[in-house]
């Protein structure tokens, strides 16, 4: 399966029929198959052919193309991105993509989910995890049907992850039977909600519950706030887009304002609680339910809208550290491909490796979710504190490392990758939204670790009782037994698996302990529960960190024993493993030497076996970017593309700027009277 | 409200103003400084005040994060044209008057004009004859020529030697061909070259009577005086789109085999006879000088960046309450978590340090300028390490501390009204330009290579790296080093120093050794060198992070001020002990301290962001930002955050009408489905 199939070249441009012999040098000998890499990525051979179908059909759409993008303002982004729905959901009714298929979920990866209405689906999927089945019957149609427009409004103005202080109320008045939406101050503004700016009929409203008198917490409510005829703002709401980001240019994050707006008590979601006609309340879930919708967004994002960034940097980057030479190697030869220097190898292949750890961490989550959510719905809630740890955890630990590993690829590229031709500062700036949406991540670690804590005093309970039993699979290893010397004796000895993911099992649980017991410390010196907590939040945050890396060490080594049938792609992906955890261990080498569990010289024979795997993955290191198997119009990148004509492409993209194409009213405004005004003087 | 939120935190231990006045006397303050007092006069009689400047109608603008890039350019152009006239009017013409002027008019902006200045007349002035000088300093000066300097080509970056860009000499003619013989040999990258300069200085291969003698620089008009038109044989333009500096025309410049005089190459110091013979540079080191001023140069403009980023984060962390820390209470400030205190104050001491470090830098760059005016170049080359590596360390740690500060401010702070995204996009091109820092840093761990060795010979080195003289492979058995960690007391920056000095001897020593091993393996010293470059770099941080800890403890010391000392004092300590956290590995290993100082320092750490809590918006005030210069709504000086960014947000240009035109989208949506 060699070769370049047809779909990956960029239509009518000069050079996607050749290769440039540099990039076509790295495909030369193949070490394992790319293609059985591609399908074990997609989830099988079959999914793989329904995604290049979907993504040849969108790319011989020109409404669909990106190429525009980086050219483009707010204003025209936004309305492109309508656009560019519209024109799938028409497609999609053209060939019977059904809601939530596959073949609609290819068509958004590949126009890189550059689509308005991403939040109009978390509107639907909420109603559908809070709504009774009454009101799922009666909003969802509305919902699929576009006849209503949705968005999610549950962050303020001065307030966000932390939901019981977000000030927006919901006042019951049992005369009418409704509820009276309000905003009481200025930073009870509902702000950032993505479709809120100028799209949405109607807002998913997060606000305190108040009936009988009392304040029932945080409950979602139908409201609508544009007319469903001209689409001007309800009466009562004030609303608008919240001004230029960093980017989601696409996307109308906007604000909202309710003054006293009344909507009928229906519009209460109610699968968890109820506000019966009289105002009494009733509640029939636990009260995390009400965090179900974030817990299913969480989850989403991953495999959705992150991980895809990370591995569409390390494309674009490794592709271009072949083109790019610079300086030699041996005075003798030609200057050399950057991607030979050591330094260079060290800046792009752990984020390489993390594209593919975070692969089988998202994949393996999802499956998680799918199995607890149905039990959930049904009301049994015995796996929801996992789920939501989990969720939260990794949430926070593959949008960080994301991130870094994004900007790590876009500074590997030099000054190119300040230009927004490279496409990586668009990768950049929409992959770092994420440390902060659906979440602050500190907030989220600190989530995970009074998790964490609750597991670990469980085990403390009653020891060696059936107790062990009982925890939760992801922490089932606090108490396994454990090693107080790692027993590495060489370099190779570091390529185990079953030895660093030991290692990491070993430092998590002495954090993990630390923690509680700095945590005790301070309370019975008299100090207050919550002032203790915030003393010891910089110790959770690092145990927490370091059981998520962890559990991502396992889930990766495990996901490799089920490929140990293909031997070739087990070998190259077991390098990436290796690199995955010792790159950790490295980067967190005092942790591993605290307690005397590494010495020094094993240190340094992790160090060995670490550089001695870069050349090794150096080789591949192509084939494992080509194994993503982006298309070049989904890349939309001038240094990225297959064929690696990075500079004719970038030369020729600039000069279709609007800053060249169109004329330069700064020279006949100001520069010429500028240069005349002082020959007049002269 | 929150004006007085924002004020009582300013209520602190340390007068802000002190600390304020402390930080004039060591930064190069804009707007402070230049004015010489024999001037002042004459000066302030006919130039407007600088509040009458920061309000000039004339200069004032929309907002640029509303406009888009071209209307950011134009409007860059038109604050750049207005400030020559109103120069021209005052007549302002001294190089002090103009940084000046300059500094006040622009603020953080971006000028497409800016190269003439910075690059196009200063390299004239270093590299050009008193003919050259003559022809063209004038007309630069005065912008009757607008000159810009191309030197980075498509294909070719920091490793100069690969410019491809020629220069071949025509005797016949006496004229230089210029030529752009491939994609990778476009100029790509200068600021000013896109739409705005006429002229470019640019660094070509020379080659006359067939052979090449390297790069040298040439004046090359590219555009028409009059019509503005591209010359015939030039393609110029704009290279599109970038992170960040959308009001700069970075440009493009292919030459196809253009002509220019002989008398347009720079000849101060080498020189091409008419009939092409070439006459050689009489040295060649005096070149580094210009590099070494502006690396030196960035290492300020690293701590001016961080501590606005710092300025912004710490007081919007004074405005924003979020949950509660005891039940019941009111939301406290997200300054008073532990966690937020840990993610902004070692960032607060970090940009303390750089603000010192860069304050050394500039005197030593003076002190040794001046020693090379008099021929003594003994100090360039560690003085041409240092700069490399400190550009280096410095732009990496401030790039990912601007980031770290626009994280903490949570969501707001992806929002252009923080002002966050706009510092950090300007800034983060430092990290590759005037020097990939990856080979910034193997540059100064080349330097570290040769002193080493040297030591190993049996000579002593002096300077920063005098260290290694007491290597314990040099001195002391290493049964010895044991000894150490008893040494090393966490609340003495003093010690602290030892404990940086120790953990760099230790990396240079693992580097070198790991060094040798490889040249004896492999046939080649460079595939050695770059078999052991990722310890290189690490041997190189090791050195940079133990000299900024250095320079951080001396200045403390030097501070006669007590309330100024103990607060700068705590930041001293908090700097070097969160690095000592963070790379607890390396001390560790080299049993420089013990586990159990470690857990000490863990705990140090978190004492010390209590007691900087009290201090931490005075000291950020004491950057003294005027609010225009942040251009940030979260980090106002008054702390009256909420109410502005609802302002803020009303003016965008979305909002511009109440239903937006691409309505039509969504009616239609709606109506076929």
């Amino acid at each position: 399966m060699e070769g370049n199939p047809v779909h990956r070249v960029s239509a009518g441009d000069a050079w996607s029929s050749s290769m440039h012999p540099d990039i076509e040098s790295e495909r030369h000998s193949q070490s394992f198959n790319v293609e059985e890499l591609t399908n074990i990525l997609d989830g099988g051979a079959q999914n793989t052919a329904l995604r290049r179908k979907v993504e040849s059909i969108i790319h011989s759409e020109p409404e669909l193309s990106l190429k525009d993008n980086y050219f483009m303002t707010q204003n025209e982004r936004y309305e492109a991105a309508i656009k560019k729905k519209f024109h799938i959901l028409m497609l999609a009714q053209r060939l019977g993509w059904s809601e939530g298929s596959s073949e609609l979920q290819y068509a958004s990866r590949s126009v890189s989910g550059d689509l308005g209405f991403a939040i109009h689906h978390i509107f639907q999927k909420t109603i559908r995890s809070l709504g009774s089945e009454e009101q799922i019957a009666k909003w969802d149609p509305l919902c699929s049907k576009f006849q209503i427009l949705g968005t999610y409004a549950q962050t303020e103005l001065g307030h966000g992850t932390y939901l019981q202080g977000l000030e927006t109320e919901a006042t019951y008045d049992a005369a009418t039977q409704e509820f009276v939406v309000h905003s009481p101050t200025m930073t009870a503004i509902k702000w950032w909600p993505g479709d809120l700016g100028r799209s949405a009929t109607h807002a998913l409203v997060q606000a305190q519950l108040i009936c009988s008198g009392a304040r029932q917490g945080m409950h979602a409510f139908i409201v609508p706030i544009r007319s469903l005829d001209d689409h001007s703002p309800l009466p009562g709401i004030t609303i608008g887009d919240i001004g230029p980001k960093m980017d989601f240019e696409h996307t109308d994050n906007g604000f909202l304002k309710l003054d006293h707006v009344r909507i009928p008590r229906e519009n209460m979601l109610n699968r968890f609680a109820q506000v019966l006609p009289d105002g009494t309340y009733v509640k029939l879930g636990v009260p995390k339910s009400n965090y179900l919708s974030m817990v299913v967004v969480r989850v989403d994002i991953l495999l959705g809208e992150v991980l895809p960034l990370l591995q569409k940097a390390c494309t674009i980057a490794v592709r271009y550290a072949v083109i790019r030479r610079q300086s030699r190697l041996r005075p003798s030869d030609p200057e050399a491909k950057v991607l030979d220097y050591q330094t260079q190898q060290q800046k792009l292949f752990p984020p390489l490796a993390m594209a593919y750890a975070f692969h089988f961490v998202a994949n393996n989550l999802l499956e998680f979710f799918h199995h607890s959510y149905s039990f959930i719905l049904d009301g049994d809630f015995a796996l929801l504190p996992e789920l939501h740890a989990l969720s939260a955890g990794l949430k926070a630990m593959l949008s960080d490392f994301c991130t870094q590993g994004v900007e790590q690829c876009r500074r590997a590229c030099g000054g190119h990758g300040y230009s927004k031709l490279s496409g990586l500062p668009s990768l950049l700036t929409r992959v770092t939204a994420s440390c902060t949406y659906e979440g602050e991540n500190t907030v989220l670690y600190l989530q995970t670790a009074r998790f964490l804590i609750k597991s670990y005093l469980n085990t403390q309970k009653s020891p060696g009782s059936a107790s062990k039993g009982s925890l939760p699979q992801s922490v089932a290893y606090l108490t396994a037994p454990d090693l107080a010397r790692c027993p590495a004796q060489t370099a190779a000895d570091f390529l185990q698996p079953e030895l660093y993911t030991t290692a990491w099992a070993h430092v998590a649980v002495r954090l993990i302990k630390d923690s509680v017991h700095h945590l005790q410390t301070l309370r019975q010196a008299g100090a207050d529960e919550h002032d203790a907590w915030n003393q010891t939040t910089v110790i959770h945050v690092q145990a927490t960190k370091a059981h998520l890396y962890y559990v991502t060490v396992k889930i990766f080594t495990e996901a490799l024993e089920k490929l140990e049938s293909q031997p070739a792609i087990h070998q190259v992906l077991k390098r990436l493993s290796d690199l995955y955890a010792l790159h950790g261990i490295l980067t967190n080498a005092g942790d591993f030497l605290h307690d005397g569990f590494l010495s020094g010289a094993q240190i340094d024979m992790a160090r060995k076996a670490y550089l001695d795997l870069l050349p090794f993955i150096r080789k591949d290191a192509i084939l494992l970017t080509d194994a993503f198997d982006f298309t070049d119009q989904c890349l939309n990148s001038a240094l990225g593309c297959y064929d690696g004509h990075a500079y004719e492409r970038l030369f020729q993209w600039a000069q279709k700027s609007p800053t060249n194409t169109e004329g330069n009213p700064a020279y006949e405004k100001y520069i010429r009277p500028l240069l005349q005004g002082r020959r007049a003087r002269l | 409200m929150w004006a007085s939120a924002a004020a009582a935190h300013r209520l602190s231990s340390c007068g802000s103003w002190a600390l304020l006045l402390l930080l004039r006397r060591n930064l190069p303050r804009p707007g402070v400084k230049p004015v010489s007092p024999a001037l002042a006069g004459r000066f302030l009689s006919t130039v407007p005040s600088e509040n009458l400047i920061l309000n000039d109608p004339d200069f004032q603008h929309e907002n640029l994060n509303f406009l888009s890039r071209s209307q950011r350019y134009e409007v860059a152009v038109k604050k750049s044209a207005i400030m020559v006239q109103k120069m021209r009017k005052f007549g302002i013409a001294d190089p002090a008057e103009i940084m000046w002027f300059k500094k006040l008019h622009l603020v953080n902006f971006v000028e497409p004009v800016g190269l003439n200045y910075s690059m196009f007349i200063p390299t004239l002035l270093n590299q050009g004859t008193t003919a050259q000088q003559e022809k063209w300093l004038h007309s630069s000066k005065g912008l009757e020529i607008i000159g810009t300097y191309a030197q980075t080509e498509m294909g070719h970056g920091t490793h100069l030697r690969g410019l491809e860009t020629t220069a071949t000499y025509d005797p016949e003619t006496q004229e230089f061909i210029l030529n752009s013989p491939t994609v990778t040999s476009i100029k790509w990258w200068p600021g000013g070259l896109g739409k705005t300069s006429n002229h470019a200085i640019v660094l070509a291969q020379l080659f006359t009577q067939g052979k090449c003698y390297g790069l040298h620089a040439f004046i090359v008009p590219i555009r028409e005086l009059g019509t503005h038109k591209p010359l015939p044989g030039i393609t110029v333009g704009d290279i599109g789109p970038k992170f960040g500096y959308d009001e700069m025309d970075n440009g493009y410049l292919k030459m196809d085999n253009y002509r220019i005089p002989r008398e347009n190459m720079l000849m101060k110091h080498a020189q091409v006879k008419p009939d092409g013979t070439y006459v050689k540079p009489l040295n060649n080191k005096l070149t580094y000088g210009t590099m070494v001023f502006i690396r030196s140069f960035l290492v300020g403009e690293s701590a001016r960046s961080l501590s606005k980023a710092c300025t912004i984060a710490v007081r919007y962390s004074a405005v924003r309450h979020q949950s509660e820390i005891n039940p019941g209470e009111p939301e406290p400030q997200i300054l008073d978590y532990q966690t937020q205190q840990y993610k902004l104050f070692p960032l607060l001491a970090t940009a303390y340090a750089f603000q010192f470090v860069g304050a050394y830098m500039k005197e030593t760059y003076l002190r040794i300028n001046e020693d090379i005016g008099h021929g003594d170049l003994s100090e360039l080359p560690e003085l041409h390490a240092l700069t490399a590596g400190l550009k280096a360390f410095t732009s990496w740690t401030t790039n990912t501390a601007i980031e770290a500060c626009r994280m903490a401010c949570g969501g707001h702070g992806y929002s252009h009204c923080s002002g966050l995204p706009n510092i950090y996009v300007t800034f983060t091109p430092t990290c590759t330009f005037e020097g990939e820092n990856t080979v910034m840093m193997l540059q100064t761990a080349r330097f570290l290579m040769k002193s080493y060795d040297q030591v190993h010979s049996g000579k002593l080195v002096c300077g920063m790296v005098s260290y290694l003289n007491d290597l314990p492979s040099q001195r002391i058995q290493p049964q010895q080093v044991a000894v150490w960690p008893t040494m090393v007391d966490i609340n003495s920056p003093d010690s602290l120093t030892e404990a940086y000095k120790l953990r760099a001897a230790r990396l240079v020593e693992i580097a070198a050794k790991n060094l040798q091993t490889e040249v004896i393996h492999r046939k080649s010293k460079e595939v050695a060198w770059n078999l052991t470059s990722i310890d290189l770099v690490r041997a190189s941080e090791a050195h940079c992070h133990y000299v900024v800890v250095k320079l951080f403890t001396e200045k403390v010391l030097q501070i006669q001020e007590k309330s100024i000392q103990a607060v700068l004092r705590r930041l001293c300590l908090l700097y070097s002990l969160y690095g000592i956290s963070q790379n607890a590995g390396d001390f560790l290993q080299g049993s420089i301290m013990t586990e159990s100082q470690i857990t000490q320092v863990n705990g140090r750490i978190k004492e010390l962001l209590t007691a900087i809590r009290p201090d931490a918006v005075a000291l950020v005030d004491a950057f003294d930002f005027q609010d225009v210069t942040l251009g940030s709504v979260l980090g106002r000086y008054d702390g009256n955050v909420y109410e502005n960014l609802f302002e803020w947000a009303k003016k965008s240009p979305l909002n511009k009408t109440e239903v937006h035109e691409s309505y039509k989208h969504l009616k239609s949506l709606q109506s076929k489905l």
